[in-house]
């Protein structure tokens, strides 16, 4: 810094080091925790120097909660939710910055709309929809008259079904359906330089071409920022896919975790439910420390 | 801000936008008129008739003594944990900004709660903060009974305000720290020549410039606490006990859910879904204007 301070400097660095304990502890609480056995866990104090079951404890927590499948479903679940929102929301920004045509400004504030209402707040007619994808368009067909109409000429009865519930597509689509990444896109697209719009068109390219070849390789970037925090994010959603799936073959990692809770009047067995815990968050915890510098500046850019 | 060059065709463009556009339509407008539909109507669960009742779902709610119990419970758990994480993530950027040794470590580390789901911290910190194991237990064995987040409701809150905070703490940090690191060095410097010391300086001038941020993350914080929160108490406590940390997003989940009142929990979200569009418009419109300083 600019001057000596040394003793505010030491009081910061006290500071500085309890924000570290306090940050750490119950990471290290956790690991230590997922090493002892049922005895050592239920110590009070337990003890701070790791046990040896760590391995008994992990394969434990990973046949109790099915971890494998879990876990893959979890990979598929956040993988495709974060790649949907990137080209989803790449698409939609397009469409306003690079086109005018009438409308345009209240699609945007459609989109922009959502960013208001998280999905929880919505959760039960958003599960309502998920049970029947097609019903607001049977709806519509129903109040328009069409329905009526088809029924009369042709003598069939529409029924639009199309449920959702205990699939991937049902476990996805809604958290796909936000306008998060859209946002983050158009700032993107607007320091883009108009000459290469400018020059594309003159070569003769159109729309699609400009997309795929220039702008797509120019945002990449932008790609893999938005795509660490979507995938974060997917990741440690709960209630959404804890409603969804109710069928085993379709769960996530994060909703086992409540199959670890050491029940009141079993076995305290919380070495387990520690080990459990453990390997649930380690994925997202690894992908933001490996892709820091993409993570803050992807959670920085889209929230603001 | 608008593009000079652009291209004309209209069907393209809307087919870029098409498929965003459904998606938001099916699981977004529809459920959200939905929601205002049933709330005014009394629905029989998973199917049947609806009959118009107007306010009477809404009048229900707000004669319910549970009801008003959930709003202040969330508004206590919301302000609560919202000013624990946002003074401790201030304290910490703060610190680190002054890029003493170590400062990149803690730039990391202070992050990674941020990562955590947050069932998986809920159920951590259900072990760490347990009666019997774990850790705070110590105080038990020194006054028997002190601390039992099972049976006491204001330990059970917390609990779950501790391991809202936690997590917090991280993505505050991120926010605080670069509009920190954005602050122009030759300001700092210059009052530095002045001859005012660093508490001065952080006072006077990063503090001031820190407050479009500090707003901005009030609102988040407090919205976030409406929505994260589930996870943490559906692992920690389950809304227990008897009510103790049900917060408004539980008891929409509850009773829509469990209780099948989906009217009153139609109703419920619509309240829900004002207060975060309140809270939205505040930032927008309130504090974009009021707050600014370039």
């Amino acid at each position: 810094m600019v001057e000596r301070t040394p003793i505010f400097n030491a009081i910061c660095q006290i500071v500085l080091f309890i924000g570290l304990l306090t940050v750490l502890l119950p990471f290290v609480i956790v690991i230590v925790a997922a090493t002892h056995d049922i005895r050592a866990v239920n110590t009070v104090p337990m003890s701070m120097v790791p046990g040896s079951e760590l391995f008994t404890n992990l394969h434990e927590a990973w046949v109790r909660a099915d971890l494998g499948r879990k876990l893959l479903n979890s990979f598929l679940f956040a993988g495709t939710v974060a790649a949907g929102k990137v080209l989803l929301s790449s698409m939609a920004a397009f469409a306003i910055v690079y086109f005018r045509f009438p409308g345009r400004m209240l699609m945007f504030w459609l989109i922009f709309i959502t960013l208001m209402l998280p999905l929880e707040v919505r959760i039960v007619p958003t599960y309502a929809v998920a049970a029947n994808a097609l019903a607001p368009f049977q709806a519509i067909l129903n109040i328009t008259g069409i329905t009526w109409l088809i029924q009369t000429v042709s003598g069939l009865q529409v029924k639009l079904e199309w449920g959702l519930l205990n699939s991937y597509t049902g476990l996805i689509l809604p958290l796909v359906a936000t306008a998060t990444g859209t946002f983050l896109y158009r700032q993107f697209y607007l320091t883009v330089p108009d000459e290469l719009a400018e020059a594309a068109k003159m070569d003769g390219s159109g729309p699609v071409r400009f997309f795929v070849d220039i702008l797509f390789p120019l945002s990449k970037p932008n790609m893999i920022a938005l795509f660490t925090i979507m995938f974060v994010w997917s990741w440690n959603q709960y209630l959404w896919p804890m409603l969804i799936t109710t069928d085993p073959n379709f769960g996530i990692a994060v909703t086992q975790l409540k199959h670890l809770i050491p029940s009141e009047f079993g076995l305290p067995d919380w070495n387990v439910a520690m080990a459990g815990t453990l390997i649930i968050m380690a994925p997202p915890l690894i992908v933001v420390i490996l892709m820091q510098r993409w993570f803050v500046r992807g959670l920085i850019s889209t929230e603001k | 801000m608008e593009k000079r060059a652009t291209f004309s065709s209209t069907t393209i463009g809307l087919l870029f936008a098409a498929p965003m556009l459904v998606l938001i339509f099916v699981f977004f407008y529809w459920p959200s008129g939905q929601a205002l539909y049933w709330a005014f109507t009394l629905e029989q669960p998973w199917g049947g008739g609806n009959t118009w009742v107007g306010l009477q779902n809404f009048r229900q709610l707000l004669m319910d003594p549970y009801y008003w119990g959930a709003i202040s419970r969330s508004m206590v758990f919301g302000l609560g944990a919202t000013s624990i994480a946002m003074g401790v993530a201030l304290l910490l950027a703060l610190f680190t900004d002054r890029e003493m040794r170590g400062h990149k470590a803690y730039r990391s580390i202070f992050i990674w709660p941020y990562a955590i789901a947050a069932p998986a911290l809920g159920l951590a910190f259900r072990f760490i903060l347990a009666p019997e194991a774990g850790f705070l237990s110590l105080i038990n064995q020194i006054w028997p009974g002190l601390w039992n987040p099972a049976l006491d409701g204001t330990d059970a809150m917390i609990a779950v305000i501790v391991a809202f905070s936690w997590k917090y703490i991280g993505y505050n940090f991120i926010f605080f720290l670069s509009a920190l690191q954005s602050i122009p060095r030759s300001l700092i410097e210059a009052a530095a020549m002045d001859g005012s010391g660093p508490m001065r300086r952080m006072w006077d001038i990063q503090l001031p410039l820190l407050t479009p941020t500090l707003f901005f993350l009030l609102v988040i914080n407090i919205t976030e606490s409406f929505q994260d929160s589930f996870g943490i108490v559906d692992i920690m406590t389950q809304g227990g006990p008897a009510r103790a940390t049900e917060l408004m997003v539980y008891k929409i989940y509850f009773d829509g859910f469990k209780g099948l009142d989906y009217s009153g929990a139609a109703a419920q979200s619509i309240i829900l879904m004002g207060l975060v569009v309140l809270l939205t418009i505040v930032q927008f419109r309130f504090v974009e204007r009021r707050v600014h300083y370039k």
